[in-house]
């Protein structure tokens, strides 16, 4: 079986291209790159006036599956993936039951396998049950096939089992992702503190609560000499701490999150439950330092955060309302939108951050296009105009704030294994 | 004229003419409150309820009294605060009271924005008794309404409220409603007791008592939740009251005729010693009586707004 790519502007920084050619996939695999490729037989996508991307890879999402199948599940999860652009996603394990075990990162690859649409990489817990009070198998997890581990949503209160979990995990060069919330002082808060939880009268969470965690893990990764990744940062003294880090070499990476640089607290307004994410939405000068550390480096990647809840979880008091947003169906346009377009990002530096970044974070063989590896593609274009229309996404929850959005740069083809499982923007 | 919105959530959204125009109407309704036959055909024909989250004595009377005395049918129904996380959602609950045939929800709720959630899933009219720390509107208005019988205007004076502001929602409705019919709110209290950013509201905070009562034409004592000291927000009553209680020396500062408010109930001795609270500057217990006329206004001025629509 053979796809050929013709004609469109191929981005791979990882192998310094960038320019109009053509790609030949034989068999799911990538076997030449170049220009004026001729096939006599075979499938032939024109890709004249579009990028040709790596397939993009998000290094944090939910699938709710197994145990939320009524949020979102592993089929529809990935479904909204492919529409995204992404072909390979790694799901955090605040599933129920709890990845933290052999077994349930086997269910997840193999229900992927079966009824997934794109790549699905389990991340499994630190502690067992998420519980923060003893270490998972971690050992187990990653032979069983699991990326990284996290016990992503809740932070690892002890600062002795987070210096234990980043040694331990060592030994399987495994990757951590540390969700930084410092409890107490976050106290019960459902935004962030500033003027706008005053003024709705809303108990508000200080950026502090992030910073202090944040400075906390830097600190252990610098003493245990193990990398530590900091998940979805969103303040401006966050990405401080970690610059600084950065420079005295300690091994920490991180990410951010496509709302984190398009949207302030402001957005909460009116009580709106779309709105309430944790970290909670921050204010503007947060934003330009998101910004600011996605252009000079100190922020690695974007990754979606994506989060269904069902309606009947946002449509209720705004303490009583889950905490999250879908992401696969916006996080690309957003970023062309918001990064790319005003010159913050080049679309270069933007798949440095969508592919090969996330993929070298998870230790997974993606985010590229070179020669020999398979043929997981995406194909934009960057100057397409849409508005977001939550009615449209695959996704099982419809929990996005960016309703109503005009937005640049829609999705034309998704390729996972050289086939196309979106074409001319269906799923197939 | 009549009211924009089919609900009265906050004074934060009103204009400073509907301000006027429910003030106005509750002067007139204040004359019929003290008449000897308290009874008006107003509400006849209405159906009026109370869902409280949370308990009240002197507002939920208030406006079934308001509803009673205008010859509406009241019902009231309270839910444990304790089974709003399990028990019936708030929408269900409303849908249900609405299908009954209710014209006006009066909710008070632990959790800011409960009213704004209501409100946007019911045909009643929704007025917010209280919701969490955001807003009191009702409270805000009988506040006003009291300013301006004594003082003519709140145009220019100003106004101090001391306390806890952090947690108050009586506190803000005071800042949108007054700031917008002209006053200069200033406000005082501990540190740890003002949110951040207040200022953007167009207040002046101090952390002093001292700095925000001088030259006070009214000052606003809050009432202070003793549970706060538990959460470690001020070290105790006593160093409270000796820092930011309204003594009489302390209310020498604020000008001579200043009034006293409080929207009650009062802690005796903390907020202010019981002399200041029985003295002929505190306006406490005129508040308690012009609560029920603004609510009287309040609860016409809804009820009526459909056949002003069918009219146009």
């Amino acid at each position: 079986m053979r796809v050929l790519i013709k004609g469109g502007h191929v981005i791979d920084p990882k192998t310094n291209t960038n320019g109009i050619m053509d790609i030949l996939v034989e068999d799911g695999i990538i076997t030449e790159i170049g220009k004026d490729i001729e096939i006599p037989n075979g499938d032939i996508i024109y890709a004249e006036g579009k990028m040709v991307l790596p397939g993009l890879v998000d290094a944090h999402c939910h699938l709710r599956d197994p145990g939320f199948e009524y949020k979102e599940d592993i089929e529809t999860g990935t479904m909204s993936a492919a529409m995204g652009g992404f072909t390979s996603i790694a799901c955090m394990p605040n599933t129920d039951p709890v990845c933290d075990n052999e077994a349930i990162v086997k269910y997840i690859i193999n229900k992927a396998k079966q009824d997934g649409f794109v790549n699905v990489y389990p991340i499994g817990a630190i502690s067992k049950g998420q519980k923060g009070e003893e270490l998972s198998e971690i050992g187990e997890l990653k032979f069983a096939g699991a990326v990284a581990i996290s016990d992503d949503g809740k932070p690892l209160k002890s600062s002795s089992l987070m210096k234990k979990a980043l040694e331990y995990s060592s030994m399987f060069d495994i990757a951590v992702i540390s969700h930084c919330e410092e409890m107490d002082i976050a106290d019960g808060g459902v935004m962030n503190e500033g003027y706008w939880s005053t003024i709705m009268g809303l108990k508000g969470i200080p950026s502090a609560a992030e910073e202090i965690m944040v400075a906390r893990d830097i600190i252990l990764s610098e003493y245990t000499k193990v990398p530590v990744h900091i998940a979805h940062v969103s303040t401006e003294l966050s990405i401080d701490l970690i610059r600084h880090a950065k420079k005295r070499g300690v091994k920490v990476t991180c990410e951010t999150c496509p709302h984190y640089f398009v949207l302030t607290d402001e957005a909460c307004s009116g009580f709106n439950t779309l709105a309430k994410v944790n970290p909670p939405l921050r204010t503007k000068k947060d934003v330009e330092a998101v910004i600011e550390g996605l252009k000079d480096g100190t922020i690695d990647m974007i990754a979606t955060d994506h989060a269904p809840h069902h309606n009947d979880e946002k449509n209720v008091e705004f303490n009583l309302a889950a905490n999250g947003m879908v992401g696969f169906e916006t996080a690309l346009p957003l970023a062309i939108t918001y990064l790319v377009k005003p010159g913050h990002l080049t679309i270069s530096q933007l798949v440095e951050k969508m592919c090969v970044n996330p993929s070298k974070l998870l230790g997974i063989n993606k985010g590229t296009l070179e020669i020999g590896r398979s043929a997981d593609i995406t194909i934009i274009d960057i100057n397409e105009e849409f508005v977001v229309d939550i009615n449209n996404f695959k996704s099982k929850s419809k929990n996005s704030p960016f309703n109503g959005f005009k937005l640049n740069g829609s999705v034309y083809y998704t390729l996972v294994n050289g086939n196309a499982i979106v074409r001319e923007k269906i799923l197939l | 004229m009549a009211l924009k919105s089919k609900d009265l959530l906050g004074l934060k959204d009103l204009t400073a003419e509907e301000i006027h125009y429910i003030l106005n109407t509750a002067k007139t309704m204040k004359v019929i409150l003290l008449s000897k036959n308290k009874k008006t055909p107003h509400l006849q024909g209405k159906s009026i309820i109370t869902l409280f989250y949370e308990n009240s004595t002197r507002t939920r009377l208030s406006f079934e009294l308001a509803s009673k005395y205008m010859s509406a049918s009241a019902a009231n129904i309270s839910v444990a605060s304790s089974s709003v996380a399990k028990g019936e959602t708030l929408i269900d609950t409303g849908k249900t009271i609405d299908m009954m045939g209710a014209d006006v929800i009066i909710l008070r709720h632990s959790m800011s924005g409960a009213p704004h959630l209501l409100a946007r899933n019911v045909n009643a009219s929704v007025i917010n008794a209280g919701d969490g720390m955001n807003e009191h509107p009702t409270q805000a208005l009988l506040d006003m309404f009291t300013i301006i019988e004594k003082k003519g205007s709140l145009e220019g004076l100003k106004v101090a409220i001391i306390g806890d502001i952090y947690h108050s929602r009586v506190a803000r409705s005071n800042i949108w409603g007054m700031t917008k019919l002209g006053a200069e709110v200033s406000v005082a209290g501990p540190s740890t007791l003002i949110p951040p950013e207040l200022e953007r509201t167009g207040v002046k905070v101090f952390n002093t008592v001292q700095e925000a009562l001088i030259d006070a034409d009214v000052v606003m004592g809050l009432r202070i939740q003793l549970e706060r000291q538990k959460k470690g927000l001020f070290p105790s009553i006593r160093e409270y009251s000796r820092f930011f209680g309204l003594d009489e020396k302390r209310l020498k500062l604020a000008k001579e005729d200043a009034l006293i408010l409080h929207p009650g109930p009062v802690n005796r001795g903390v907020e202010l010693p019981s002399s200041v609270v029985d003295s002929d500057k505190s306006l406490i217990n005129e508040q308690v009586t012009n609560g029920v006329a603004v609510r009287m206004a309040l609860l016409y001025l809804l009820t009526r707004r459909d056949s002003d629509e069918s009219i146009n």
